[in-house]
């Protein structure tokens, strides 16, 4: 399990400053805007969750960062040097797994590595056996449950050793028990290979249990409504721990929802 | 063959599977013994040759059924037995149907048997005249699919081309093409390229078109640039589309290729039929015809095998 680690040289974790974001959309001849003047800087390593009310912008944000698209005005900098486009330094996890049909899950999980042709069988290797899917190596993507497809997408991620793990909603799809497994893989990848991590999702339980630090977002367009490091210990970092509870009632206030059980 | 249907499965066939198993290479015994002891209405060649042919098949199948070999084709063997029987009884026994457009048995034999020269070679013009023209175009279409619809300067120029030429039946140019094409055979071959290449054109396009973005996403975010994006992302993700694209190119091209055999190019299947029309030799325009129709459908399920195995990543397709 461990040997993965020593294949792949351990990078310095990105950091990112980002300053008075603005985009938005045109639809109709009007503009929506989507960013409203968001600022905030990412320290390396650090693993911070993004919450906020469903369609606020938050995986538009993910977007800019990943430089998938280009904001309308604002600077993004990573490790002090403006995003101008993708790179295999920000890696992104999908809400769905996104796995190409037409290879099978080794080759799936080699794509990064295709992409600047340096194909390498033991690294693919590590990455699936990392997330028990060694013996799937050569199955087709239909043949996956959604757990394991979204788990051949972590492995796909990881091989590209990323200095920051970009993950929109990961785990969203998946069923509760299943989700449970695959937030503490991703913690525990998170603590070995030290990469810096944003996490777009709507489970606020999860956000506490895996983040350092918890940003709220106001509905669209999205502003910055709280910023809280999470300082809960290991062993805090559960479900039932009264820290936790009490954390996720007061965001949850925050985002309006104070009242529902 | 590879489901295993539960008949197939029991210890015991049922009667019935074992009436067709063992009644098979009877049914072809049967057809030779009427083949050679009933009268030729007529001088026909070869009737010794054809019993013994089909007293062979009969032989054949009743080892197969031995051998437990046949089972799925047991029904259409003994069926196609009796059939060639009936033909041969109805035609060149006693002469019912109008002679000569409808031949009897022997009279397609006796084409195969002292004119298998010239039918071969008509049989590979036919080919190399289609596979040439159904490769250039096949080619040229997912070349031009692709462009169109990746790259929007391409799209704006080409499109009104193809709307206004596609949908033309490549046929109705083929006057304009034995003009100005140096050789009827160069004609053909481009004609036959236009004809395969718009379907393919199009339903590449389609298939590009309808790609998920987020496949582009995945790999975009991985540092991809425009030619991965095109060869291993577009291009495979648009494969499905693309066959749908060569079966209907390769269909328009066998009818191209007959018309152009037909009309100008001095060789070939499609040319052998139209002479033989004309010297009214009809059993050899039937045994031409029959060359057609098994080249068509050998082609046909090569590229279905082909499909089948560039495809074998989807869960499942139509079995040819």
């Amino acid at each position: 399990m461990v040997k993965t680690a020593a294949t792949q040289p351990a990078l310095k974790p990105l950091s990112l400053h980002i300053d008075h974001l603005n985009h938005g959309y045109e639809a109709q001849g009007a503009m929506r805007p989507v960013l409203d003047d968001v600022s905030f800087d990412v320290a390396p390593g650090e693993f911070v969750a993004l919450l906020g009310p469903s369609g606020c912008g938050k995986s538009t944000l993910l977007r800019l960062i990943a430089g998938l698209e280009v904001p309308l005005s604002g600077t993004i900098e990573a490790d002090g040097r403006e995003i101008t486009g993708p790179g295999p330094d920000r890696i992104v996890m999908f809400q769905d797994p996104t796995l190409y049909p037409w290879r099978t899950v080794e080759e799936n999980v080699t794509l990064g590595l295709d992409i600047h042709k340096k194909r390498d069988p033991k690294i693919v290797r590590d990455a699936l056996q990392l997330v028990g899917l060694e013996k799937d190596a050569s199955s087709w993507p239909h043949q996956l449950s959604g757990g394991m497809a979204q788990r051949v997408a972590l492995a796909r991620a990881l091989v590209n050793n990323p200095r920051m793990l970009i993950l929109d909603e990961p785990l969203g799809k998946l069923d509760s028990l299943t989700r449970l497994t695959m937030q503490g893989e991703i913690r525990r990848f998170w603590q070995k290979r030290g990469f810096s991590a944003l996490m777009v999702t709507h489970d606020v339980e999860e956000a506490l249990l895996l983040a350092t630090r918890v940003l709220v977002f106001s509905p669209r367009p999205a502003r910055i409504v709280s910023d809280r490091p999470i300082d809960l210990s290991a062993e805090q970092r559960h479900r039932d721990d009264p820290h936790v509870i009490a954390l996720r009632r007061d965001i949850l206030e925050q985002l309006g929802h104070s009242n529902d059980w | 063959m590879s489901r295993v249907t539960s008949a197939q499965k029991a210890e015991q066939p049922s009667f019935k599977a074992l009436l067709w198993r063992w009644g098979a290479g009877p049914c072809w015994a049967l057809a030779a013994l009427l083949t050679w002891w009933l009268p030729d209405g007529d001088d026909f060649p070869d009737t010794t040759l054809l019993a013994g042919l089909f007293l062979a098949c009969g032989v054949v199948l009743l080892v197969l059924a031995a051998l437990k070999r046949l089972r799925y084709w047991a029904p259409w063997s003994a069926v196609l037995g009796l059939g060639l029987g009936a033909w041969e009884v109805v035609q060149a026994k006693f002469l019912l149907l109008p002679r000569p457009f409808f031949g009897t048995p022997q009279d397609l034999l006796d084409v195969f048997l002292t004119d298998w020269k010239r039918l071969g070679d008509s049989l590979l013009h036919s080919l190399l005249l289609l596979l040439i023209g159904y490769g250039i175009g096949a080619c040229v279409g997912i070349a031009v699919g692709m462009a169109l619809g990746r790259s929007l300067r391409f799209r704006y120029w080409v499109r009104p081309i193809m709307r206004v030429i596609g949908p033309l039946p490549p046929v109705a140019l083929l006057p304009l093409a034995f003009v100005i094409m140096p050789s009827t055979r160069l004609a053909g071959e481009a004609l036959m390229a236009l004809s395969a290449g718009f379907p393919v054109a199009v339903l590449t396009w389609s298939g590009v078109a309808a790609v998920d973005p987020a496949y582009y996403d995945v790999a975009r975010t991985m540092g991809a640039k425009d030619r991965f994006l095109v060869l291993r992302v577009a291009l495979p993700a648009a494969t499905p589309q693309i066959f749908v694209g060569l079966f209907m190119g390769l269909g328009a091209s066998f009818s191209m290729l007959v018309v152009a055999e037909m009309l100008g190019v001095k060789s070939g299947l499609g040319f052998y039929m139209q002479w033989a029309q004309g010297w009214a030799a009809y059993p050899n325009m039937y045994a031409a015809l029959l060359v057609m129709a098994l080249m068509c459908t050998s082609l046909m399920t090569l590229l279905f095998k082909l499909r089948d195995y560039v495809l074998r990543w989807q869960k499942d397709g139509l079995k040819w």
